[in-house]
């Protein structure tokens, strides 16, 4: 066992409005530069459709994630390290930036400073990548909000894997959902693994999965590499960029700016333990819909005494032990099982994590001729179907999604029980295999959401990791070949500036 | 002017390789890319920078073994002069007729292409049409060669390349007597040389090092650790076995 600790994510998609403050507040903090116009570290789709990039999700087109080779080895699905290396001097699998959008901003000046017309002045768009005038942009960063498009279109949506779809397509059937989206932060990175310059990291100390842009040569394997298609290629520096999780924040114990700034209170942010000897064998589970449960296997008890002591062993610090104790991620996952790993198929071991919807009756007809399971509604009759809910989330295994959506119904009913009739309803719970103090807590985690129940992030531990000391008078972060103290690891011109080290007495 | 080009000039084009890439990488490694345009646009680009590429990288390691191959060796692998000479015009012509169409395909493609064009810098653009006109007076050398196939020639330029490297160079008027092509072509490369530091050519040396280096580490995945004291052998301790121990066993009150 060598215990290792992750800062996991998880959405409830059941309480997403999709606002986009999460992708807006993103790209202001992280992408509003020049070669970075396309890209967005976090996006909200409107499911069911092709998403952005178009068709992300359809790795027979984009060969992202691993595969396990008919012998059992497990390989990025893009090849193994001699194929990527072969396809060094032009990349197959690379979306255009079409495949996004091309970026673009409108003439709002000519609002101003047109002359007198006899028609209303307008801002038409121009492209940020030349200059020129678009006469129709073909695509956006949300194209396709709230079922904008067609049907036809949209039901290309690799969800939809076997799946009547066509009645969905009429207004009285269809469906939607939103599902924002920002780096996993995998545990088993594709991006990472694909870098033939070894410049894409993930952090022991938290799991954050980081680009060193220094390293970077823009040899563009990660942005095929990647399933999700989080990482990008900036057009201007040459370099590839990702979500960061926000690292600076969390370092000092802050939520994301995304889950900060969700007003749905729909993100949760916690300590995860996890056992990196699993890894490799959890990754390689031999059949798709057994990763789910593979995973689950990775996580590491924080309450286990064994565990503990191996935690510490391993060089966790108590506080994170203490955080991984009160994480939301683990009571989600682990606990009541209501989040799910975002494509478990790509077989990442992806971080990030989703509670899947509630949706209305499918048929407000039947509503009075369906079965009501007691006081709650059967969840085969919900508006979205739990097969497509299932292909997103577990690789098609629909029961763990179908016990999840029980428990979601089971917390409503138990809880408007009590505060409405003012009834303690233990059969509720014990129905979906809970008991009413397990419901109680997912009522005050997931419904009340208050921020310290949602962000559980021990700030890191900078005395492993710095000699404080030593940076004092320095600048922080640097962008000027080391020209702040304490982060130089000596250069050509200059040398490596040596601290001063004081006698220590002899002990 | 032969002894600048033959003697010279090798040596500061040389030195200016050498120290200036180092100086870039030590000073400025965020600059060091290969700025790469596949993602403005993929037309034409798969097949015209595989050709260039592959072509290239031959003639480039066709000039490396063909110019610095010990003579002695030669000799003693039964290889005659003619038979090289041969050899040489046949791959450099394929791989440089290769690279040359592959190489106008991305140079019209920079040109042409409105998005590629506007993002490109000068050198980006001046050092594509260096390389085009250094391919095409490679290639012009083929019928100079042509006319003298014994390849005494081509064992004057395996003596000079050899003396430089070897800082013992060969008196200038034994190879002031070749072509204008041939002393073009010889300018052109080492100007090519020189240039390396100063544009994305420098991406070169990362196509070979990272390979190599992607290759040698073990596994697919990197974790790095800001720790600056090392952990202790991890789980190995007496200390820590007994601790672990004794978390498993059942305490008094279960």
């Amino acid at each position: 066992m060598r215990v290792r600790a992750q800062i996991g994510m998880v959405l409830n998609l059941d309480k997403c409005i999709g606002c986009h403050t999460c992708s807006v507040t993103c790209k202001n903090v992280w992408t509003s530069r020049d070669g970075v116009e396309y890209a967005w570290f976090n996006n909200v789709e409107t499911k069911p459709g092709l998403g952005y990039p178009t068709d992300w999700e359809n790795q027979k087109r984009w060969n992202g994630g691993w595969k396990r080779t008919r012998s059992g080895k497990l390989i990025p699905r893009q090849g193994s390290k001699w194929r990527i290396v072969a396809n060094i001097f032009a990349n197959p699998d690379l979306p255009e930036i079409d495949d996004y959008y091309e970026p673009f901003d409108f003439d709002y000046e000519h609002l101003a400073n047109a002359p007198e017309m006899k028609a209303f002045p307008t801002a038409r768009p121009r492209s940020k990548i030349t200059g020129e005038r678009m006469e129709k942009i073909e695509k956006g960063p949300n194209w396709e909000e709230i079922l904008g498009g067609e049907f036809s279109k949209r039901s290309g949506d690799y969800n939809f894997e076997g799946i009547q779809k066509e009645i969905y397509g009429e207004y009285e059937n269809t469906f939607m959902m939103y599902l924002p989206r920002l780096c996993e932060h995998c545990l088993n990175p594709a991006c990472a693994a694909s870098c033939p310059s070894g410049a894409i990291y993930k952090r022991e100390e938290d799991g954050i999965v980081l680009i060193d842009q220094e390293k970077c040569r823009g040899w563009r394997m990660c942005v095929s590499g990647c399933p999700y298609k989080k990482v990008y290629y900036n057009w201007s520096t040459g370099k590839s960029e990702k979500c960061t999780l926000c690292y600076p924040r969390i370092e000092s114990g802050n939520p994301t700016v995304c889950s900060e700034t969700c007003v749905g209170r729909i993100r949760y942010l916690g300590v995860m333990l996890y056992d990196a000897d699993k890894i490799e064998e959890a990754a390689n589970a031999p059949e798709e819909n057994q990763l789910y449960n593979a995973q689950l296997g990775v996580f590491l008890d924080p309450s286990d005494p064994v565990v503990i002591e191996a935690a510490r062993a391993d060089g966790v610090p108590e506080d994170w032990i203490k955080s991984a104790q009160a994480s939301p991620i683990w009571k989600m996952a682990m606990d009541w099982k209501v989040a799910f790993p975002l494509h478990p198929e790509y077989r990442t071991l992806p971080m990030v994590w989703y509670i899947p919807p509630l949706s209305p009756i499918q048929n407000a007809a039947e509503a009075g001729a369906i079965g009501m399971d007691g006081a709650m509604p059967d969840v085969r009759n919900l508006r979205i179907p739990l097969r497509y809910l299932a292909n997103m989330l577990t690789a098609g295994d629909e029961e763990p999604i179908a016990t999840a959506l029980e428990r979601m119904l089971a917390m409503r009913a138990y809880m408007r029980a009590k505060t409405v009739d003012g009834v303690i309803d233990e059969g509720i719970a014990a129905r979906v295999g809970l008991s009413p103090a397990m419901i109680e807590d997912m009522y005050k985690i997931m419904a009340l959401a208050d921020y310290e129940d949602r962000f559980v992030i021990p700030t890191t531990h900078r005395e492993q990791v710095e000699v404080a000391y030593d940076i004092r008078t320095g600048e922080g972060f640097t962008d000027c070949n080391s020209c702040s103290t304490g982060m130089s690891k000596g250069s050509l011109f200059g040398g490596q500036k040596r601290p001063l080290k004081m006698p220590q007495e002899v002990q | 002017m032969n002894t600048f080009l033959f003697l010279i000039y090798p040596y500061i084009a040389l030195s200016v390789l050498f120290l200036g890439s180092i100086a870039r990488y030590d000073r400025d490694p965020f600059t060091w890319k290969s700025s790469s345009s596949q993602l403005l646009r993929g037309k034409q680009f798969r097949i015209g920078s595989i050709l260039f590429h592959v072509g290239i990288l031959t003639i480039f390691f066709g000039h490396l073994v063909g110019l610095f191959t010990p003579l002695p060796l030669l000799a003693a692998l039964g290889v005659s002069h003619e038979a090289k000479q041969i050899l040489a015009m046949v791959v450099g012509g394929v791989a440089g007729l290769a690279a040359i169409i592959g190489g106008a395909m991305l140079f019209h493609r920079r040109w042409t292409d409105p998005r590629i064009r506007i993002n490109s810098s000068f050198a980006d653009i001046a050092i594509l049409g260096l390389l085009l006109a250094q391919l095409l007076l490679g290639l012009f050398t083929i019928f100079i060669s042509a006319q003298h196939l014994d390849g005494e020639e081509m064992v004057k330029f395996m003596h000079w390349a050899q003396g430089i490297v070897i800082f013992h160079p060969v008196p200038v008027d034994q190879i002031s007597s070749v072509s204008i092509i041939f002393k073009l072509h010889i300018f052109m490369g080492l100007t090519i040389f020189l240039l390396v530091p100063f544009t994305r050519l420098v991406h070169i040396a990362s196509g070979f090092f990272a390979p190599m280096r992607y290759f040698l580490r073990p596994g697919y995945q990197i974790v790095r650790t800001r720790r600056t004291k090392p952990l202790p052998p991890r789980s190995d301790s007496d200390i820590t076995q007994a601790r672990i121990a004794a978390a498993k066993r059942p305490s008094a009150a279960e």
